[in-house]
């Protein structure tokens, strides 16, 4: 994708001042209709939620005290997956945006939950609730944008490194929670300068006791109670949160990654409106479109656009304004970015891979008349260009 | 010799402890992020060790407005004394509300529940859920009880109450407990109607078997009683300790009534509403805790702006008496919507302030 700023066809150019402002008001109405309707079955909502997660862990993790039997740690690392994704998805991800804030119960708020998830949630609500949400999709301001260590847009500028990103992408994928952590500490910026850092070091400090927390609990205190168990136990505990990991890892880049999605330059975030802000969370996320098990699955990330719009309404609501949502954006020619999951992670994964390489990087090279050309062209690749970090690289882009 | 005795008591408790301390500290890594209690609640919400909370096993209509909501608390409760209130939190229509209330169950029942009676107000968000929509099974949070409208551990020999409307429910729980040992007791009650007079019935009959004397004051049909009205209903007014609840302008007219005759420490109140009367000036509210920073009128109080800004905060009576809403003022100045009165709070002062009847006056930092 390219800025939407420099595309040579922009998709809101056909959109008038009075148009975005009536969108934001639009948009205003359907927030006030959710949060004027909020109420009892939505406050019983999360408690059976929350309930059931529990529930289903403390279940499984029963039976995978006797995870040497096969079928006990098949069931056992199957329910602690599921537990641990809606922990993270429907249950932390959403109580942490504030979503059920206004239900006043000190046990279900934003500013005490704590998430089972290396990164502490104090640092995550800032790096996610305050810069992603704010400054989405916008290159040099969202970090979320290949979250530093891949390129996802073309206006990145393209380094060596990212000749690694398909593999980048991986081990992020596969390591998901380590990757949040060490990302909302933004390890890579503030490493060269840790020691001169008190606050880095402060929220290293914390993160490193979330990990060893979280990490004597499912690879020390649970396989010693296990007994026999221990090591069937250890490997349920480590595959459940690999693909809590891998789970969560496929519909967050589903989120903000696939084509079809818009970035935007950072001046032109420079006096935005409420209508310009609204319409740039319109374009910079997709949804994936399922069965509402899918949906509760996703933490109803599925519904990116709708979150975004409005993050901190309750999740179990972006269903039922989803098609609201989706009346704007056609009656004002916009582009409502959905697809399956399988669809979206395709394509999501194709970009990593395609931004890899420099821009237009295959069709130069096949293109390129005499195998001297071409050599040439791939030489380019690695010739030495002037050293500027990732951070200032994406700062200049 | 009791060190012999003791001896081998304490070495068994001593290993019995570091067990407990020890099964503890395992079950907080197991529950980790979580702790071990929320767990527990989902099956022993009333435990011994659990938030104090309360279920609700009851709810008994006493008027066609008032009902009496009978609770059994949680092992936390430490009991109450009579004419004391409670704080409770209400999820209605999810939310969670608190109000105080005043209990009117005796002291010491044996069954271990409480009970609170409950007036619905108009526009009473909470009283009217508690009055007509509370159901038998729900949980509800609960503080321990608090105030100072009791009897004290003393037994005047002529003891004076003067109520009306819900300014009955404190007094009940007085009579309900200490009935016995109060010889002498003149209850001057008002309301509207006979049949509006919260626990009639049980009143009739104490005053049928001659054990207080009862003045019911109709206001609809005998208009309001004031305080010439009161000394002459009550010709020995001056030697009775004297207990009051109910409105303001009833209780001024008493107080007032007391000073000038020159026997004011006679007289204890519980005020249900507190006047509001002046207004700050303003300023931008930041809560700290709640990295949360809002512009606030001088007529708002600092709690409807923190609730309206999403800040989780604790809320009580809302009308200045049961100091529920009590937080530390770290920097800044708040007016007292009651009195006009200035507080002004230096950086590290943390003075506590009540929320609920404290604007703005200038830019102020709450700890919360």
């Amino acid at each position: 994708m390219t800025t939407i700023q420099k595309k040579p066809e922009n998709p809101i150019a056909h959109l008038s001042r009075q148009d975005i402002e009536d969108i934001g008001e639009q948009l205003d109405a359907i927030r006030a209709s959710v949060i004027d309707s909020r109420g009892e079955e939505d406050a019983a909502y999360i408690r059976k939620v929350i309930d059931a997660q529990r529930s289903l862990e403390l279940a499984s993790r029963a039976v995978l005290l006797a995870s040497l039997f096969p079928p006990a740690w098949l069931a056992g690392t199957a329910g602690l997956s599921v537990a641990k994704i809606l922990e993270n998805m429907e249950i932390g991800h959403n109580v942490m945006h504030g979503q059920w804030d206004w239900m006043r119960d000190p046990k279900i708020h934003s500013t005490s939950w704590e998430w089972d998830n290396a990164s502490p949630a104090e640092l995550w609500k800032h790096s996610h609730n305050e810069l992603h949400h704010t400054y989405t999709n916008v290159v040099g301001k969202d970090n979320d944008l290949g979250y530093g260590i891949m390129r996802v847009d073309e206006e990145q500028r393209w380094m060596p490194f990212y000749l690694g990103q398909p593999l980048w992408n991986l081990i992020n994928a596969c390591f998901f929670e380590y990757g949040i952590a060490a990302y909302d500490l933004e390890l890579g910026k503030n490493w060269s300068t840790r020691k001169e850092n008190p606050e880095f070091q402060r929220q290293a400090a914390e993160v490193l006791k979330k990990i060893r927390a979280q990490a004597t609990k499912d690879y020390l205190v649970h396989p010693v109670l296990s007994g026999i168990s221990a090591p069937t136990t250890l490997a349920a505990n480590l595959t459940a949160n690999l693909v809590r990991n891998l789970w969560t890892h496929s519909v967050i880049i589903c989120g903000h990654f696939p084509e079809g999605v818009e970035t935007f330059e950072k001046a032109s975030i420079e006096g935005e409106t409420r209508g310009d802000w609204y319409v740039r969370q319109m374009l910079g996320a997709a949804n994936i479109t399922g069965s509402p098990f899918m949906h509760l699955m996703t933490g109803n990330l599925s519904f990116q656009i709708e979150h975004h719009l409005f993050p901190d309404l309750p999740s179990n609501r972006y269903a039922e304004i989803a098609p609201q949502v989706r009346a704007i954006f056609d009656r004002y020619d916009l582009r409502y970015a959905e697809g399956s999951l399988p669809r979206q992670v395709a394509s999501a994964w194709k970009k990593v891979v395609r931004l890899s390489l420099p821009n237009n990087f295959l069709k130069r090279a096949a293109s390129a008349r005499t195998p001297a050309a071409a050599v040439a062209t791939v030489t380019e690749l690695f010739a030495p260009a002037p050293r500027v970090g990732r951070g200032e690289e994406r700062q200049a882009a | 010799m009791p060190t012999t005795v003791l001896r081998p008591g304490r070495t068994s408790r001593a290993p019995l402890t570091a067990l407990r301390e020890g099964a503890v500290k395992l079950a907080e890594l197991v529950a980790t992020p979580l702790v071990p209690a929320d767990y527990l609640d989902m099956v022993s919400p009333l435990r011994a060790s659990a938030d104090l909370c309360g279920r609700i096993v009851e709810v008994r209509r006493e008027t066609a407005d008032a009902a009496t909501v009978v609770l059994e608390p949680s092992g936390a409760w430490r009991g109450h004394e009579p004419g004391q209130y409670v704080r409770i939190g209400v999820d209605v229509d999810g939310v969670r509300l608190w109000r105080a209330y005043s209990l009117t169950s005796p002291a010491d029942a044996r069954d271990g529940r409480i009970k609170i009676t409950v007036k619905a107000i108009p526009d009473g968000v909470v009283s009217n859920h508690l009055v007509r929509h509370a159901r038998p099974g729900t949980i509800v949070q609960l503080d321990q009880a608090q105030g100072d409208f009791t009897l004290r551990g003393t037994a005047p020999a002529k003891a004076l109450f003067v109520t009306a409307g819900s300014g009955i429910t404190p007094v009940m729980g007085m009579l309900r407990s200490h009935g016995a040992r109060l010889e002498d007791v003149v209850l001057v009650h008002s309301a509207p109607t006979p049949r509006d007079v919260i626990f009639g019935a049980e009143l009739r009959g104490l005053a049928s078997t001659g054990r207080i004397r009862l003045v019911e004051q109709h206001t609809d049909s005998g208009g309001m009683l004031d305080a010439a009205g009161l000394a002459e209903l009550v010709p020995d007014l001056a030697e009775r300790e004297t207990w009051a609840c109910g409105p303001a302008g009833m209780l001024d007219a008493i107080e007032q009534h007391f000073a000038d005759h020159g026997f004011p420490e006679r007289l204890h109140t519980e005020r249900f509403r507190a006047a509001v009367t002046v207004a700050g000036d303003g300023g931008t509210v930041t809560f700290s805790g709640a990295s949360t920073t809002v512009e606030a009128d001088g007529a708002s109080t600092l709690l409807d702006v923190g609730e309206a800004a999403g800040v989780l905060m604790p809320s009580g009576c809302r009308m200045g008496i049961c100091f529920g809403c009590v937080a530390p003022l770290r920097e800044g100045t708040v007016r007292d919507l009651r009195t006009g009165e200035l507080t002004t709070a230096a950086p590290g002062d943390d003075v506590r302030i009540q929320t609920c009847i404290s604007a703005a006056a200038g830019a102020c930092d709450i700890d919360l």
